[in-house]
């Protein structure tokens, strides 16, 4: 069991003052700018996999605050409807599938990212996210959009995050990683469902790093149609963040 | 003395008759098996590679597709494979359908979709069981419909124990 399950209690949950960039002064916890750090604590070993030997070994598997939350949004209603932006996994599909009842969509953008970078068209990514999705507003109850902000131009994200609040129907959820830390090499992330408290991480190339590491603000601007419900910051650098469409 | 030496000596090694019983019933053993597989070959019908098919594919019995297929394909009984070697446009229907290929086009099976590593679907799946390995590609929706209705979605006691059956490592029924 790898030691970088302990929990990171960060979390602040607040649906409506907007937590993220909010009144962290009124938290008994000095919290101003923890959540914006971007590097982790010098008492604090970096758990991050570091370089490619990380994909040699088993995958590593961290704790995951908002996912519990976020599934507690989706079976509140019967045969929920999910979109998936991240590649396909087969135990996700059936964890959403047999046990939740979900019908999932599964749409990677990381690989049109990836298409996109290869064939030296990053241009016209931003016109590509504004007709990537063809289905009416309202379409999902939830989507899981992993870490994918963080590898997107901000016009590109802007698109995205535009389309995501539409297709997500009143009520429903949306969740985010977000990081907070500088990556130390080009990779993407699988998150793999472990269960509802851990998620396993499975590294794989990408075409390019992260763009940006985006400030509490810059996120919450970016799905300006959302509000933060829940946000964590975990061990590993990680910015967990939970956004509701308001009904 | 020359006599009775020769006629012991001969015996002294290994009798000589002894062994030439058993042996038509070991050229004999063999012999069933190769008739078994053939028969099972002969029940699964194999398009090879070189095979390109427009229009309509009807079936009962299990098909393996290693060529080109575009159109619909029903095996609404049976297990369709498609092979490493097989392209498919189509919608698909069967029974179990086992993705080694590519396939573009919808997919419904009542029982079960493997798309196994290597193998690609773009399109909708519907089936009560979906099994997609890592390596595989994917792009489009899982619809996982179960009999019973949706309500059996709802149940966390009867959907954890399905998921149980099927997928060993199933992790735990989030209660809402």
């Amino acid at each position: 069991m790898p030691d970088d399950r302990r929990d990171l209690e960060f979390g602040i949950r607040d649906s409506q003052t907007n937590p993220v960039a909010g009144p962290e002064s009124q938290s008994p916890i000095p919290a101003v700018g923890l959540l914006d750090r971007l590097a982790p604590r010098k008492n604090e070993p970096d758990v991050r996999p570091q370089g490619p030997s990380s994909a040699e070994g088993a995958d590593p598997v961290f704790n995951t605050k908002a996912l519990r939350k976020f599934l507690s949004c989706l079976t509140s209603r019967e045969s929920p409807v999910l979109l998936d932006l991240g590649p396909v996994v087969g135990s996700n599909v059936s964890f959403f599938g047999e046990q939740l009842g979900c019908k999932i969509f599964v749409e990677d953008i990381f690989a049109d990212l990836d298409r996109h970078v290869r064939d030296g068209k990053l241009e016209t990514l931003p016109p590509f996210m504004k007709k990537r999705f063809p289905q009416p507003d309202g379409t999902f109850d939830g989507i899981l959009c992993w870490d994918l902000i963080d590898y997107l131009d901000r016009p590109s994200a802007q698109e995205l995050a535009r389309e995501l609040t539409r297709v997500l129907r009143p009520d429903g959820a949306l969740l985010g990683f977000f990081g907070t830390a500088p990556p130390q090499d080009t990779r993407y992330t699988k998150f793999i469902i472990v269960d509802e408290m851990n998620l396993k991480h499975r590294y794989y190339p990408a075409t390019r790093g992260r763009q940006t590491i985006l400030l509490n603000r810059d996120i919450i601007r970016l799905f300006a149609g959302l509000h933060v419900s829940d946000s964590f910051l975990l061990q590993n650098n990680l910015r967990e963040i939970l956004f509701r469409k308001p009904a | 003395m020359w006599k009775r030496d020769e006629a012991v000596r001969p015996a002294s090694g290994q009798p000589t008759a002894a062994p030439q019983p058993p042996a038509p019933t070991q050229a004999g053993a063999p012999s069933p098996r190769p008739e078994a597989s053939r028969q099972m070959e002969k029940d699964i019908v194999n398009i090879g590679k070189s095979v390109v098919i427009k229009g309509e594919l009807n079936g009962s019995e299990d098909l393996t597709i290693e060529g080109h297929v575009e159109g619909t394909i029903q095996l609404r009984d049976h297990v369709l494979t498609i092979g490493p070697n097989g392209r498919i446009k189509a919608q698909v229907f069967a029974k179990s359908v086992i993705v080694l290929g590519e396939v573009t086009g919808n997919v419904t099976a009542s029982d079960k979709v493997d798309i196994r590593d290597n193998g690609s679907v773009d399109g909708d799946i519907v089936a009560p069981r979906v099994a997609i390995a890592e390596g595989a590609h994917f792009r489009g929706s899982v619809d996982m419909q179960r009999k019973g209705g949706a309500a059996q979605a709802t149940k966390p006691a009867t959907s954890q124990t399905t998921a149980q059956q099927s997928q060993p490592p199933a992790p735990q029924r989030v209660g809402a």
